[in-house]
Parts: C-alpha cells; structure tokens; sequence
C-alpha cells in the first residue's frame, strides 16, 4: 500500500481576492463620502430633524378625505388607461423586436425605440409631456405608456425569442398565412407570460402614477407635493398611508389574477 | 360516440374566473374613460407642442457640459454607487430575517417583509422629498434615499435566494458542530454569492436611473442642473442633460450585462 500523501487544496481556503475587493470597496466608501460632503454629524443633525418631522406628521389626518380619495382614483385611471395603451402597443412593438420570427431590418429600429423608452426615468418624460400637452391627468398617461412599452415591449420580445420554433415551421408547412402562425403557433406559448407581465406592468404603472404628479402629471402626487410645500405634514402622512395601502390592494389582486391564469 | 364528446382545456370555474377578471378589468377600464379629466384641445395641440419643444432643444448645448452637467453627472454616479452600497449593508439582515429557512422567528419574518414591503411602497421621488424635508437638500438626502428605497428590492430578492439554497451543506456543518456564523458563511453565502452579486449590480443599474431624477426635488446629482434649466427654460441645455442622462445610462446598462455574464 502506498502512503503517498495528496494535497488537497483547503476546504475553506482565503480568497484573497474577494478580500481585496472589500478593501476597495470600503477605500471607496470613504473617498465617496468625503467627495459627496456626508458626514456624521450632519446625519446626526438629520436624526434631530427627522424625530421633529416624525413628530408633525403624527397623527395622520384624513379631514380632507374627499381631495385624497379624487386625487387618488385620478391615480388609478391614470395607471388603468395607460396598461391598456401601453400593452396593446407593446404587442406589436415586441413581436417587431423578436429576432427569431423578424427580419434584421425590423428589430433593429424596434429595439431602439425600447432602449429609448427604457433608459428615461418616467419622471423625465412626465415633464416633457406636462410641456407638451399641459398638466393633468392626459401627460400622466402619456408618460406610463411609454415606460410601459419600454418595459412590457422587451420581455414580449424575449419571450417571443424562447419559443420552441416547431409549431411554427408546421404551421408554414401546412401553408398558414403569417397572422395564422402568430395566433396558432405563436401566442398560445407565451399568453400566460404576456398576462403576468401586463398585470405586473398595472402594478408598476400604479405605483409611478402616485408620483408623476409631483412634476404636474396628474394623481395623487400633485398634491403630496403640495402638502409638502406647505408643511403640511399630517396630511403628508395620510397621503403617504393611502398610497401604501392602495398598492397593497393592488399586489394582493395582482397575486389573485395570476392565480386566476396559471 | 367518442367522436361528439367536446374537449375542454379548462373547467367551468376557470373560465368563470377568467370571465369574470375580463368583465372586471373592461368596467374599470370604461369607468376611467369617462370620468378621466383630459382637456382635447391640449391633445390636439400636442403635436405643434412637441414639434416646438424640439425645435428649443435644437442645437444641443454641449459648450456647457464642462461648466455645468461633468460635475454633477459624478456626483450622480457617485449618489447610485455609496446608496447601493449602504443598502447591501442593510439589506443581507433584512433578508436573512426574511428567509423562514435562515431564521425562524415568524414575528421577525414579519417585521422584515414589513420592512421590505414598505421599501418598495413608497416611489423613489417621494422617499427623496421626505428625506430633503429630513436632511435638508443635497447629496445626503440623495444617497438615503437611494439606499432606503432599494432595500426592498435588494432583500426581497436575497431573502428568496436564500430560501432556494440547498439544505445540504447546512445540514453537513450543523452535524459537524458549526456555530451558525459558519454555518452562514460556509453554507449559505457560497450558495447565494452570485444570485447576491447578481442583484448588487442589476439594482446599482437601477439606481442610475433613479439618483439622475431624484434631484428634481432638491436630491442632489444631475436633476438639480436638469430642474434649474427646465425652469430657466434652457432647453438647449436640457436636451444636453437628457443626452447625458441617455449615455450613462446605457453605458451602466451594457457594464452590468457584461459582468453579470461573467459572474453567473
């Protein structure tokens, strides 16, 4: 019998590595707090202010129950109409981007309007549509149709991409015109993705209008601004409860409608 | 006979329910139609709005990136970067406490999906106008806010990674009598690293988007200079901020695809 040793490597060696990078990272920290002027005693001067501020905004007050609630359907319709818009473009913009069933000429411009529409916070296009259409509630829809499309347009694609190509190429076999393989081949695989990734981009779209208003877009955000710059800071507090628990309700159904579909 | 019988891919309470979903969803959707307030001369008038509001932004005026977008745009970076590293911080306890498998304490399940939830709740320009009445405007605010809103995303998602991880290794260091210090850094951490990363880098993208934003309400980084034009009607230099915006954006977005193809 041989006895000759092996070296294993060790089971929970240093990674020196990694080690390295934490160092950076914490280098970093420190380079970037003196850079960005944030320091200890101004958190700490924050903290005082902020038990001040906690203090005004309790308790909540909900005398003006009726502006809130206005304001917050707005937010609601506004969220509704521009699913609907942004989906319903979405469609044709994803399939557009799919480059398993599109030719390159055609994905390429499709990919580019979503990449635009993507890259831009909605807030940016909200000011530009309050610029271009005024304020209210028609910028807001405006603004979450084209984030929709930025966000729903991509993964229709992707999911599009995933698809298995062999319903497909039968349907061609068997001579089907192109909208035929789209509605026989194509969209019975990826319908339950395209249903969750509308109810989430409702979800989404939901939580963006409560806060498009802050720049003149419509919904409850106008008036949470408002509040703000009165300091009005319990009626702050009850617009802020309001939000969280309408979007509660909104997960909760979200996570129903999913169920309802799988 | 077998011939007449009828296929059906889904029985009659599926297709109630999905009836029923349609039905609601096409009230709702009639319903905000015709209380929505849109004024139709405005949307008649997008078009020759558009065309001015584009007509003002051209030609874009790159002479002022030196003078006043370079300095800002850093400090943007800068906001994402320490805002998505404070929240790594906070977000592995948050997430640890919100895996039922890590930690068994349900009222400390609790307590961190609360905390995860209301993260998310709350839109990113609304934590940034609570944190300016807070901290007074600036980079501070900024940075807060980047890092209090992402730590529903970042500990949602590490929470269930670490729910999926394999009860393997754990169980292996737990009959060799690891304290649970181990147990975590040797059995859990290496299960969970890339998935944690992963999310580190997908957030930090996000978060670009957002710092370049947040300035709009006195949050510091490039919405300061792009609210100040906006206001002085510059939009030459508005067009110069959006070009900017555009640029890091993209750039972060191919950074975080390149490496997260490397890392998973």
């Amino acid at each position: 019998m041989s006895t000759a040793t092996v070296a294993r490597p060790a089971p929970f060696a240093v990674n020196w590595w990694a080690r390295f990078g934490y160092l950076l990272a914490v280098l970093y920290c420190l380079y970037a707090l003196s850079i960005l002027d944030i320091s200890w005693d101004r958190l700490l001067a924050g903290m005082d202010n902020g038990a001040r501020f906690l203090g005004a905004m309790f308790p909540p007050e909900f005398k003006r129950w009726k502006l809130l609630v206005d304001n917050l359907l707005e937010s609601l319709q506004i969220a509704l109409i521009s699913s609907l818009f942004g989906v319903l473009i979405s469609l044709p913009v994803g399939l557009c981007a799919s480059r398993n069933l599109m030719p390159d000429w055609l994905t390429w411009p499709a990919r580019a309007f979503i990449a635009v529409c993507r890259s831009f916070h909605p807030v940016i296009f909200a000011i530009l549509f309050v610029k271009a259409v005024g304020f209210g509630p028609l910028a807001g829809i405006l603004t979450l149709i084209f984030a929709s499309i930025g966000f729903v347009a991509k993964l229709f694609a992707e999911a599009i991409e995933e698809i298995s190509l062999k319903p497909v190429e039968a349907a061609r076999a068997a001579g089907a015109p192109f909208l035929s393989v789209l509605t026989f081949a194509v969209l019975p695989q990826v319908l339950n993705r395209f249903i969750g990734f509308s109810t989430y981009q409702v979800d989404s779209n939901l939580r963006n209008s409560t806060m498009i208003g802050i720049v003149g877009a419509g919904g409850i955000g106008g008036t949470l601004a408002a509040a703000f710059q009165r300091f009005d800071y319990s009626f702050v507090c009850a617009i802020l409860l309001a939000i969280i628990a309408l979007i509660m309700v909104s997960e909760y159904v979200a996570v129903r409608v999913k169920g309802v579909f799988q | 006979m077998s011939a007449d019988r009828i296929w059906q891919r889904f029985t009659p309470a599926e297709r109630m329910a999905r009836f029923v979903v349609f039905l609601v969803a096409a009230i709702l959707l009639a319903w905000s139609f015709r209380t929505v307030e849109i004024i139709p001369e405005f949307l008649m008038d997008a078009p020759e709005q558009v065309a001015d509001l584009f007509k003002r932004m051209w030609p874009v005026d790159y002479a002022y990136y030196e003078r006043g977008v370079h300095a800002v745009l850093i400090e943007t970076l800068h906001i994402a970067t320490l805002g998505t590293i404070m929240t790594l911080g906070i977000a592995i306890p948050v997430g640890i406490m919100a895996a039922s498998n890590v930690c068994r304490v349900p009222a400390l399940n609790w307590l961190a999906t609360f905390i995860l939830v209301s993260s998310r709740s709350v839109n990113t320009l609304v934590w940034a106008l609570l944190f300016v009445a807070v901290f007074g405007p600036g980079t501070l605010a900024g940075t807060v806010t980047i890092a209090v809103r992402s730590i529903g995303f970042v500990g949602k998602l590490f929470g269930e990674a670490l729910e999926e991880s394999a009860p393997g290794p754990i169980e292996a260091l737990r009959a060799a009598g690891a304290p649970w210090i181990s147990v975590f850094l040797k059995g859990y951490w290496p299960q969970v690293s890339p998935a944690f990363w992963g999310i580190a880098l997908f957030r930090w993208d996000i978060n670009v988007r957002e710092s370049s934003v947040i300035g709009l309400v006195g949050a510091g980084g490039i919405g300061m200079a792009l609210d100040e034009a906006l206001n002085l009607f510059h939009w030459d230099r508005v067009a110069l901020i959006l070009v900017c915006i555009f640029a890091v954006v993209v750039i972060a977005e191919v950074f975080v695809t390149h490496i997260r193809k490397r890392i998973i």
